[in-house]
């Protein structure tokens, strides 16, 4: 870099490679639209799928869906939504050089970034206790309260739909017909299997959405933000809304209908 | 570097102590020295697919299964699909020529990323590494298309080693796609509009596409297998309750794409070659151009064909039967815009052109079988026959690896700074080409008559063909190494190049060779359009021919 073809040297903001930043910003915008289409083509292999089984087996679909928490689905939901919120609050703060406004903002998108997996655990430690027998996660740690009856939704060997064990052992429903060919599990599992995939998919983005929004509000406190230069706030928050518009469709799709 | 002739560049170093100069390599963010480590690490795997593809070929030599066992001959083939699909065919060109070409004829100083552009290679590194100790742990025995539900339920190898390794190869390949796209969006130099660009450009900007559309969708089948495979859910696996057409949808989706992200590259590479060699611009540009585009989009409406024999219902067989059909036209209109340019161009045959013309030739046969491959009746016929072996290798493998030697003859004296000997060139272009034909053009006849794919022992009638592809085979081998040798050798012994031994009108060739870290002294400008050869260029080369000059 000892000779320089270009004058820049006094912006640390701008790489070397960059005219203007103009150009710089406009390339990170670009590109992280090119990665949000990447992130829509991946849950659509999911989403796919979803649309195939729910469409080969309609009152599995029905019957299974109400095992889901959905009191806790639509708080995680509200949280999600207010989060959105805050992250477009903090764009606007860094777009004004709003330092102490943008950092607050920050962590309390952090926090509620957090919340909304914390509401996720449960409900999933929920899904593992009734596995192990024991009618809540806390019941579980304590060794508190028994499961009424018995009841499995975790895909695996120990699956076990209960609404499919009371028509196996009497009734003979054609879908305990399907269930007692051999090798045949329920199709029930397959909703969860997919729940499980998605959702958790999307918890894996949220932490990662979670970190990166760590990484700049350290670089916002740190003061390398100012209204002419604020690109990773702008993108770090076209990532957030992504990861909420997700949920906003996997919502619906696995609980409420 | 062996002589201090060459003008301080990207590849000389001021490093002092060995590991600063291996850190100087690995940690490197120019493009240029990135693709310098795809071009290493990509060639080794090459390596690696071809000696697989050479046992294949050795127990086929007899009708009995002599060398190996069925078991080691579905882990050999697999392992030369995998590699050769995943590691080679689709990152080659791209992330070797356009990693090194793109900002150079765009006039930028790099990639819009490149860290992000050095995270690629490790990803391939990464996917390569899960690929290769999969092998190394006993292989993969599903083929290269991982079919459910034998991947996901049957089969007793290592499938959860080599899909990580692919998982993790397509998010390298996303990185480089997002990459470019931004790139040539956002970093071309000032007056180098979309119509001026080179169609090697525009090529890699469809390629791109297709990586960041259908990669996510396979990543995510790959996916759902892995986790099938360990918690024994029925996603796939009919027994278990799923459907296994659902994974063939979804990998079709990307692997059809796939077969454009391996071809479309090749054709920029070629656009670039035939212009150069017949000192001409490229006859009707904006087809070519838009003719990639068209080709990305129709190719993701045809994954169909590869499931004629699957439950599909007539219907849908016909119509993705007719769309591909329709994928001819975009290849045909390149195909006949080469040769319109080959037309009264003053053409000379230097390496880099044979292999072009070669490209021409092997794209043909190969686009024209996979027309009766789109005809439903006929692909019932052949469907898993060396009929459709050879189709794909003319198309995916010949096309592919004839623009990529191709590409790598014409830019090595810009990405080394020296020339490498043309006579050799020579011999080997034409080795590559004999051998390639002879080794697959016995497969189309072995095929129509019946001999099926992924066997390793078949009846006597057939060894004269398999012996002929074999033969054919080591031939091909032989066309491989020669410009290995003398490649390497070009970097001690080559003639120092010039900045422009091609006489060539792209960005690439105003810089030095090789061009220094920034690639440019002075931001270009560019005031004209793509392939503008002087008008008396062909007269001058006429004047300049000697009895024996290859010009
Ligand atoms: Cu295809």
């Amino acid at each position: 870099m000892a000779t320089t073809t270009h004058g820049h040297e006094h912006n640390p903001a701008l790489q070397h490679h960059y005219d203007t930043p103009g150009q710089q910003k406009e390339a990170a915008t670009l590109g992280m639209w090119a990665f949000l289409v990447t992130e829509i083509m991946l849950f659509g292999g999911i989403f796919l799928a979803y649309t195939v089984y729910r469409w080969a087996y309609p009152e599995v679909w029905a019957a299974a869906a109400p095992h889901l928490n959905t009191p806790l689905a639509t708080v995680n939901t509200v949280v999600l939504l207010v989060s959105s919120l805050t992250v477009a609050l903090s764009v606007h703060a860094a777009e004004q050089g709003n330092k102490r406004q943008l950092v607050t903002l920050l962590l309390v998108t952090i926090l509620l970034g957090a919340a909304f997996l914390g509401i996720k655990f449960t409900e999933y430690g929920e899904k593992f206790a009734h596995c192990a027998g024991y009618a809540n996660p806390l019941a579980w740690v304590t060794g508190g309260e028994r499961l009424g009856e018995a009841e499995c939704l975790v895909p695996g060997a120990n699956f076990l739909f209960p609404a499919e064990a009371a028509a196996e052992s009497g009734a003979a429903a054609g879908e305990a017909a399907v269930a007692h060919q051999p090798g045949m599990k329920s199709p029930h599992q397959l909703f969860f299997f997919l729940y499980f995939c998605a959702t958790g998919l999307h918890a894996i983005h949220m932490i990662i959405g979670i970190s990166v929004m760590g990484g700049i509000t350290w670089m916002a406190a740190r003061n390398k933000f100012s209204p002419a230069y604020f690109t990773p706030v702008e993108i770090g928050g076209l990532y957030w809304h992504l990861i909420d518009i997700i949920w906003v469709f996997l919502f619906p799709l696995f609980y409420l209908v | 570097m062996s002589t201090t002739a060459l003008p301080q560049n990207y590849i000389t170093n001021r490093a002092t102590t060995a590991t600063a100069w291996i850190k100087s390599w690995l940690l490197t963010v120019d493009h240029k020295r990135i693709a310098i480590l795809y071009l290493l690490s990509i060639n080794f795997f090459f390596l690696i697919g071809g000696a697989a593809a050479s046992m294949v070929r050795l127990e086929l030599v007899t009708p009995q299964g002599d060398l190996m066992s069925a078991d080691m001959y579905n882990r050999m083939f697999t392992l030369h699909g995998v590699v050769m699909v995943f590691f080679f065919l689709i990152p080659g060109i791209p992330s070797v020529l356009g990693n090194f070409l793109i900002p150079l004829m765009i006039g930028a100083r790099d990639l819009a990323f490149p860290k992000l552009n050095l995270l690629s290679w490790y990803l391939y590194m990464g996917g390569g590494l899960f690929a290769l100790s999969a092998a190394v742990f006993g292989g993969v025995d599903t083929g290269w298309t991982f079919y459910t539900p034998f991947s996901t339920s049957y089969s007793n190898s290592n499938v959860i080693l080599t899909i990580a390794g692919a998982f993790i190869m397509g998010f390298s390949s996303i990185l480089t796609g997002l990459n470019f796209i931004v790139t040539i969006h956002k970093m071309r130099a000032p007056g180098l509009t979309w119509f001026r660009l080179p169609l090697f450009i525009w090529a890699h900007y469809a390629t791109s596409l297709i990586q960041i559309l259908a990669t996510p969708v396979v990543a995510i089948a790959l996916l759902l297998v892995m986790v099938e495979r360990i918690w024994h859910v029925g996603v796939f696996d009919p027994a278990l309750g799923g459907d296994p057409l659902l994974y063939q949808h979804l990998f079709w989706f990307y692997s059809h794409p796939a077969v454009y992200i391996m071809i479309l590259p090749a054709m920029g590479v070629i656009s670039e070659l035939i212009a150069t060699f017949s000192r001409k611009r490229v006859f009707g540009y904006e087809f070519i151009a838009f003719s990639s585009i068209a080709i990305a989009i129709l190719g993701f409406l045809v994954w169909g064909h590869h499931m004629f024999v699957s439950s599909q219902s007539v219907y849908s067989g016909l119509v993705f039967g007719f769309i591909t059909m329709l994928v001819a036209i975009p290849s045909a209109i390149k195909v006949f815009n080469w040769t319109a340019t080959l037309y009264k161009g003053s053409i000379s045959y230097r390496t880099p052109m044979l292999y072009a013309l070669g490209f021409i030739g092997l794209f043909i046969i190969g686009g024209l079988t996979g027309i009766f491959l789109s005809v439903v009746a006929v692909d019932i016929h052949v469907t898993d026959t060396y009929f459709v072996v050879a189709h794909f290798h003319y198309v995916m493998v010949g096309g592919t690896i004839m623009a990529y030697l191709g590409g790598i003859h014409y830019w090595w004296p810009k990405i080394t700074g020296r020339m490498y000997n043309e006579a050799w060139g020579t011999i080997s272009a034409l080795v590559v080409f004999v051998g390639f034909n002879m080794t697959f053009f016995p497969q189309f006849v072995m095929g129509y008559l019946g001999m099926p794919r992924r066997y390793h022992v078949y009846p006597e009638e057939f060894q004269i063909y398999h012996v002929m592809s074999t033969a054919g085979s080591t031939i091909l081998g032989i066309g491989f190494i020669i410009p290995i040798v003398y490649l390497l050798l070009s970097l001690r012994y080559g003639k120092i190049a010039g900045d422009n031994p091609w006489d060539a009108p792209g960005l690439e060739w105003q810089t030095t060779s090789p061009p220094p870290t920034f690639n440019f002294e002075t931001q270009p400008i560019v005031t004209e359009e793509a392939y503008a050869f002087h008008p008396e260029a062909a007269i001058k080369d006429a004047e300049a021919w000697r009895p024996g000059s290859p010009l």
